[in-house]
């Protein structure tokens, strides 16, 4: 059973970015995986409703690709999720559209992880800070994966860099061949 | 020779067909093609036509009575006393310093004094005419060579009315004053009753131009029977002209004036328009008479004489026009083209001649030694006026020069090239390079790319539409070209041209509307922009701002617009009929605002914005309050 993938990418300034470039560069060109940059779609902010529900409807799990900014992820996701998720179509009476489907966060963070928990430096875990997605998810009836992280991107070589693509291109092929069984957070 | 009017229409329009174009061909402007069918149908040519030249003449000096109305029209008095100060000083200093120099040279050469000074004063005329019809067509009419040669020339045009009051007091013998185109009563009034009627007859025509001319002419407009208004506007023209005339004042400054006085009413445009072709064929035909009236014999019984006269003349008239020049500060291409174009001398100078003869300060020699001079010095004009152009122009430009003409070569090769660099051109350059783009530009203005040179940014002067020029821009090695020309015309020219040479060579095209936008389109360019649109969804985006709209929601009201009219561009762009919407007609532009107007009412574009709005959330937990559930 082949799962269809959109893999929604938020990058403002892909031009200056290593870490999230290079897990772009590793996703593997598969027919079932549909990329695509909601910079580059939406330069200016307006996105297509339409558009993005046809997409979603279209395929069975959504990867939201990004850097952590502020413990969140760039403005143009949160337009996204706030213009896409539809009252009536996403959830709510009538708001079915999206049940059963995958979501997940594949992100990068500056910090390492030691960082994130309740000793660290941020004093909550990673988890905690991507609740407003889980709960966005579960929300519209979907269920929420466990995060693909790449953390304390700050130090990390490229080398590192290269080998965590590989590390995702591996998820993302078993996201969409379902061989194997997925890490679900919440439903 | 008694040929009928029909043969002699047919010689003079036949001339005037053969030699303008061949003239142009040959880059010669169009006033050389007219006078050289003159040449050739006249006495010393194909003898087509002999002395009725003369007459046709007369005719013909209807031209430039036509034209100097229609200059008046295109000034706004505020411009023209704004230009008060170029007028009187840059005119005055040419005529007066002309006529000094001319006349020390005459006076030294043995001639009697005061036939000396009339001969120098008819010499220092140029030719408004040729001039202004020469800067026309090299498009420098608004550059300061245009600006100041016609401040010259208005002002020897208003100094023919004291030079012929004056002239008469000149003359040895008793004022036997008919005078070719002359006052007959007035010349025989005492000269403060002359001054009175030459006031109250400028009072007139400001009178009647203001009370008279705007109100005739709304009644004929109200006709809407077109060819009724030019009759109007062709009456209003001879009528101010023979005012003039009957007061011997010069006619072609009456009608400037009443083109001046009119220039602000609501009929400029169609006046314009109207009057135009007139002109245009009545200027032909002037230079026609011109050429067929120059006296071959003379001249090949003197040529030495003759030619040194003209020669002479002409240089000596460049020099003082290139001190005057200078003294305005002139940059010095612009000088150059300042000399060459008014060196000749002018049709006024048939005028002031005959008029001379007529009151006896000139023998009938020496007056037909100047009229030879002056029309081989309006021969010689317009080549003059190349050799300027071609030659020095481009030493001045610092680069080394092409053959023919004075396209720069281009020393960088960048990736993008923008052709047209006025407003729309400009800005798109200025934000590439505020980007760290550099880019090359070309433009066909050659003021506009001298500005633009000090300005810092890496201009070139040539003919966009032209493939060795884009060759030599770097089009082969460029990736984007930018076409920001505002003509359809040439805009469809350089797109076919890039097409043709340079298929790889993305074009950024800017149209006027979407009738362009499809004509091209069917030329393979997809990246066409509208120049107006996004301008106008930016003013409705403010102006419901400002009527009390959230300013986001305003904003996003404007975008979705934007691109619910892309798409409607694109769909109406696979429905035409091809060759069907390239000619834009009126018909054609009610059916399409139609068609967008009963689109909007059904896709209606901004009221489905539902984005961020609580109203169904509330409805929702009304609901679930009512069944009560949670919400």
């Amino acid at each position: 059973m082949s799962r269809r993938v959109l893999l929604l990418f938020c990058h403002p300034r892909l031009d200056r970015s290593r870490a999230n470039a290079t897990l772009l560069k590793h996703v593997p060109d598969h027919p079932s995986i549909t990329v695509r940059d909601l910079y580059e779609a939406y330069p200016d902010f307006n996105v297509d409703i339409r558009k993005e529900q046809d997409l979603l409807l279209g395929h069975d799990a959504i990867v939201w690709q990004h850097p952590m900014y502020w413990y969140s992820a760039p403005p143009l996701l949160k337009q996204w999720i706030d213009c896409v998720l539809d009252f009536g179509w996403a959830y709510g009476p009538g708001g079915d559209k999206l049940t059963g489907k995958i979501a997940v966060n594949a992100l990068t963070t500056g910090g390492a992880a030691v960082h994130y928990s309740r000793e660290g430096h941020h004093k909550h875990t990673l988890q905690e800070f991507l609740l407003p997605f889980q709960r966005t998810a579960t929300l519209c009836h979907m269920s929420y994966l466990h995060p693909f992280a790449v953390q304390g991107t700050n130090r990390l070589a490229m080398e590192d860099l290269e080998k965590e693509g590989e590390r995702y291109a591996s998820f993302l092929e078993a996201l969409v061949e379902g061989t194997e069984p997925l890490e679900v957070l919440a439903t | 020779m008694t040929h009928g009017i029909l043969f002699q229409m047919i010689v003079y329009l036949a001339a005037a067909v053969l030699c303008v174009p061949l003239a142009k061909r040959l880059k010669m402007g169009s006033v050389l093609g007219y006078l050289a069918a003159g040449m050739l149908i006249g006495p010393f040519g194909l003898a087509l036509v002999g002395s009725e030249g003369e007459s046709i003449m007369h005719f013909a000096e209807f031209g430039v009575v036509v034209m100097l109305f229609l200059v008046g029209l295109e000034l706004e008095p505020s411009r023209f006393w704004a230009m008060r100060g170029s007028v009187l000083g840059l005119g005055s200093a040419q005529v007066v310093g002309t006529s000094l120099v001319l006349w020390a040279i005459g006076s030294l050469l043995g001639l009697d004094w005061r036939a000396s000074l009339a001969a120098s004063i008819a010499l220092s005329m140029s030719s408004t005419a040729i001039a202004l019809q020469s800067l026309k067509e090299k498009g420098q009419s608004q550059a300061p060579v245009g600006k100041n040669s016609f401040a010259v020339l208005l002002f020897q045009d208003i100094s023919v009315i004291p030079v012929l009051a004056l002239l008469p007091l000149l003359a040895v013998k008793a004022a036997d004053a008919t005078g070719a185109h002359g006052g007959l009563f007035v010349e025989t009034l005492p000269a403060w009753q002359r001054t009175l009627v030459v006031l109250g007859v400028v009072a007139v025509v400001v009178a009647s131009g203001r009370w008279v001319a705007v109100p005739l002419l709304r009644l004929v407009a109200r006709t809407r029977l077109r060819e009724l208004f030019i009759a109007t506007s062709l009456l209003l023209v001879v009528g101010v002209a023979w005012l003039m005339q009957i007061v011997g004042l010069s006619p072609a400054l009456g009608t400037f004036l009443a083109g001046l006085l009119l220039s602000g009413s609501e009929f400029r445009h169609e006046l314009e328009s109207d009057l135009d072709p007139f002109k245009g064929l009545l200027l032909g035909l002037f230079f026609i008479a011109v050429g067929a009236s120059i006296d071959f014999g003379m001249i090949l019984a003197n040529p030495w004489l003759i030619a040194s006269w003209t020669v002479g003349v002409v240089a000596l008239k460049s020099l003082v026009l290139g001190a005057v020049g200078k003294l305005a500060r002139m940059a010095s291409d612009q000088l150059v083209l300042f000399a060459a174009g008014l060196s000749q001398v002018g049709e006024f100078a048939f005028v002031l001649v005959s008029f001379v003869l007529g009151i006896g300060l000139l023998d009938s020699r020496t007056g037909s030694i100047l009229v030879a001079v002056t029309a081989l010095s309006m021969v010689l004009s317009p080549l003059l006026g190349l050799v300027a152009e071609s030659l020095v122009l481009p030493r001045l430009i610092s680069n080394p020069t092409r053959e023919e003409r004075a396209a720069d070569p281009i020393d960088e090769r960048n990736c993008v090239i923008i052709a047209g660099f006025s407003h729309f051109g400009s800005t798109v350059g200025r934000f590439l390079r505020a980007n760290g783009i550099r880019v090359t530009i070309l433009d066909n203005d050659i003021s506009q790319v001298q500005f633009l040179r000090r300005m810092g940014f890496r201009a070139y002067f040539g003919d966009a539409t032209r493939a060795d020029l884009l060759e030599t821009a770097g089009a082969h090695e460029a990736r984007i070209m930018v076409s920001a020309i505002d003509s359809p015309e040439v805009t469809r020219e350089l797109v076919e041209t890039v097409r043709k040479h340079f298929p790889n060579l993305r074009l950024f095209v800017r149209v006027q509307n979407r009738f362009e936008a499809y004509g091209l389109m069917d030329m393979g360019v997809r990246d066409l922009y509208r120049e107006t649109l996004h301008t106008s969804v930016k003013m409705g985006v403010d102006v419901l701002r400002q009527l009390g709209r959230p300013g986001h929601m305003a904003h996003r009201s404007g975008q979705n617009f934007l691109r619910y009219d892309e798409a409607a561009f694109w769909e109406l762009a696979k429905h035409r009929q091809d060759g069907d919407l390239y000619i834009q007609n009126a018909r054609q532009a009610i059916r399409l605002q139609e068609e967008l107007i009963r689109s909007d009412l059904e896709q209606q574009p901004s009221s489905s914005d539902a984005a961020w709005d609580s109203e169904p959330l509330r409805a929702g937990a009304a609901k679930a309050a009512q069944a009560g559930k949670p919400s």
